[in-house]
């Protein structure tokens, strides 16, 4: 019965991880740009949840799919007017321009609604609970399970079998050859940008899903959860963001399971001190992309 | 470019360091003489945020690697010395769960600064030499994620730090002489730590990686012992910091710091010591500017809502609009030399 319940809350926390390092590594893999403006594309997802649900009467499945369009496009956007200019640069210019981004978006949050978190308002069958093989789990659990499901089945269907997505990996392996071959570059890169922005929005609402809240900060955790995702997993391949997804659902379940009380503040740590051994020890991950440098020496 | 030109290019960049510094001194003098209290708090402020980027500079200017950490060993250098510095008493009613050992420990205030520098280099040294060996994408996550973890242990450390409360009563020492004083100092040191062999090495490591290995430079070593070095200055700098805000608590130095360090020095141009100093006035008078801005706004009631966050969001749009203008920053890799407008004459380097 307990091992029931925790391998559900493993698989729906591990979904929901994995479609977050997807998104990053979306991006990553082409423009080999971390982007740390990820997170707050998940935040422009929550906002328009709040936003719609409180003060429109739009109906419930509508509001979502306008949060993940809204997240999507703010994603496109940035990379329009900020990364676009600076891409040709240096990597660390366009890195300091997506945290600039980053706060860019944060204060301007700030500024516009307000420091405090606001409650959203959710469909009911958010809350509700259903047994499944004698477990009875939230319903959203299984809502995110299966959407990550439908989600994941998708964009292997993208990516192996059109032409964009060829393209895509293509550019992912060798940008300069596939440019090369006459794909063009600013479409490739757009279109990364869209997709890591509606993973952003799809995140978005199982995120506020379950805390019922939205506050300017809501992006750092997703933002960081990415981070270990994409290194557990390996930067350089989109299945290893998300194998390193879940793994990084079975890590924190398992912790917060095992650390006795007294350390459980420490977890953060723990977890990052993990990611750090993990990049000293194995720098490619669990899943080996294409070769790239990272270390020296 | 000739050797001869090439040393009077050398003293000129130097002449330059020695011009700022004078510069930091002199303005001391005069807001001594003419100004009132609220400019000499902003110039000691600027001076020390001054130093601290100009510590900041030192690796990540030189070794091209954006380093998140350095603001933690910021925190760590201004914990250190403060919780050296300050009286049993104090620390007994501030702190209630500190070590007993750490209660009774109490040091006059320039040792306890100088061992928060030293405490910040160790832990520096300790922990930097595997960290040294990752570059790029993987390199940024890691020094990120190392900046979490001290931040994390920081506030729940409350043994030694009060947790995630503020840390008072720390004892009013920095001065805007000590400030000015230490930020020319450190100028100067920033650029000999330019100038000298290891600086060149690192330097060399930053433009290409792979040439510098194939003349004989250990490029982990060389970033390694720069890194300790720059967290020296960090921890130094953080210590006076603490002695100048006499309250703080770990918040002081996270993400907010760090952007704000990292944005100073990317505005102005990494790769150079005037280009640092510049960025550093160019944010500091902004962002004083945007706080009277903001305190105005939200006092007088003109616009019905509190306004928060206008400073940073109008300092992310700085920074993302010189990004995109001068990538290099405004100053670009070279230190700006006497004439200016000679400068054009090798523009064909740099950059």
């Amino acid at each position: 019965m307990i091992l029931g319940e925790f391998i559900i809350n493993t698989l729906s926390l591990g979904s929901m991880y994995a479609l977050v390092a997807l998104g990053l590594v979306f991006v990553y893999g082409i423009l080999k740009l971390v982007n740390f403006a990820y997170g707050e594309y998940v935040m422009v997802g929550g906002y328009t949840l709040y936003v719609l649900g409180t003060f429109t009467p739009v109906p419930w499945l509508a509001v979502m799919i306008i949060a993940v369009l809204m997240a999507a496009a703010t994603s496109y956007l940035t990379e329009l007017v900020a990364f676009r200019p600076v891409r040709t640069k240096s990597l660390d210019a366009m890195l300091v321009t997506s945290f600039a981004v980053s706060v860019l978006l944060q204060n301007a949050v700030l500024l516009l609604v307000s420091p405090r978190s606001r409650a959203v308002p959710l469909p009911a069958i958010f809350s509700q609970s259903v047994a499944i093989f004698g477990v009875v789990t939230p319903m959203r659990n299984v809502l995110t399970i299966v959407t990550a499901v439908l989600l994941l089945t998708g964009l292997t269907l993208l990516m192996k079998y059109t032409v964009l997505g060829i393209a895509m990996r293509a550019a992912a392996d060798k940008f300069t050859t596939t440019r090369l071959m006459g794909v063009p570059a600013n479409l490739v890169i757009s279109v990364a940008f869209i997709i890591s922005g509606f993973l952003a929005g799809v995140v978005s609402v199982f995120w506020v899903g379950r805390s019922a809240s939205v506050d300017p900060l809501i992006g750092f955790t997703p933002l960081l959860i990415a981070f270990i995702a994409t290194v557990i997993g390996g930067m350089n391949s989109l299945v290893g963001a998300v194998v390193g997804g879940f793994a990084y659902g079975l890590l924190f379940n398992a912790l917060s399971i095992l650390l006795p009380a007294s350390l459980i503040s420490y977890r953060d740590a723990f977890m990052f001190a993990i990611v750090i051994l993990f990049l000293l020890l194995k720098p490619e991950g669990l899943i080996r992309g294409n070769y790239t440098e990272e270390r020296v020496g | 470019m000739s050797g001869v030109q090439m040393i009077l290019g050398r003293i000129k960049a130097q002449a330059v360091a020695w011009i700022l510094a004078a510069a930091l001194l002199l303005v001391a003098i005069v807001m001594n003489l003419f100004a009132s209290g609220v400019l000499i708090d902003i110039y000691t402020y600027f001076c020390l945020n001054l130093l601290l980027v100009l510590g900041l500079q030192m690796f990540m200017g030189n070794s091209g690697i954006l380093n998140w950490t350095y603001v933690g060993f910021v925190g760590i250098g201004a914990y250190a010395s403060s919780i050296l510095s300050t009286a049993p008493a104090v620390k007994d009613m501030g702190v209630p769960n500190m070590y007993p050992a750490l209660v009774a420990l109490q040091l006059p205030i320039l040792p306890a600064l100088l061992v928060g520098g030293l405490v910040a280099a160790l832990v520096a040294a300790i922990i930097a030499w595997p960290l040294m060996r990752l570059s790029n994408a993987v390199g940024v996550i890691t020094l990120f994620a190392t900046l979490i973890v001290m931040h994390v242990i920081l506030t729940q450390w409350d043994n030694v730090t009060n947790g995630p409360r503020t840390f008072f009563g720390v004892q009013y020492y920095t001065t805007m002489w000590i400030a000015a004083g230490a930020a020319a100092a450190v100028l100067l040191m920033a650029l000999w730590f330019k100038e000298s062999s290891l600086g060149l090495r690192l330097r060399a490591s930053r433009d290409d990686r792979h040439a510098a290995k194939a003349v004989g430079i250990n490029v982990v070593a060389v970033r390694y012992f720069s890194f300790v070095t720059s967290s020296f200055i960090g921890g130094l700098g953080g210590g006076l910091w603490a002695h100048y805000i006499t309250s703080f608590s770990p918040k002081s130095f996270y993400m907010g710091e760090a952007f704000l360090l990292i944005t100073m020095l990317v505005i102005g141009g990494a790769g150079s010591i005037s280009g640092a100093t510049l960025g550093a006035a160019i944010v500091t008078i902004m962002r004083e500017l945007l706080r009277q801005l903001e305190g105005y706004l939200n006092n007088s009631g003109v616009i019905a809502f509190d306004v928060y966050g206008l400073t940073e969001v109008a300092v992310a749009l700085l920074m993302i609009t010189i990004l995109i203008w001068r990538p290099g920053g405004i100053v670009g890799g070279q230190e700006l030399s006497w004439p200016l407008w000679r400068r054009r004459d090798n523009s064909a380097e740099g950059e």
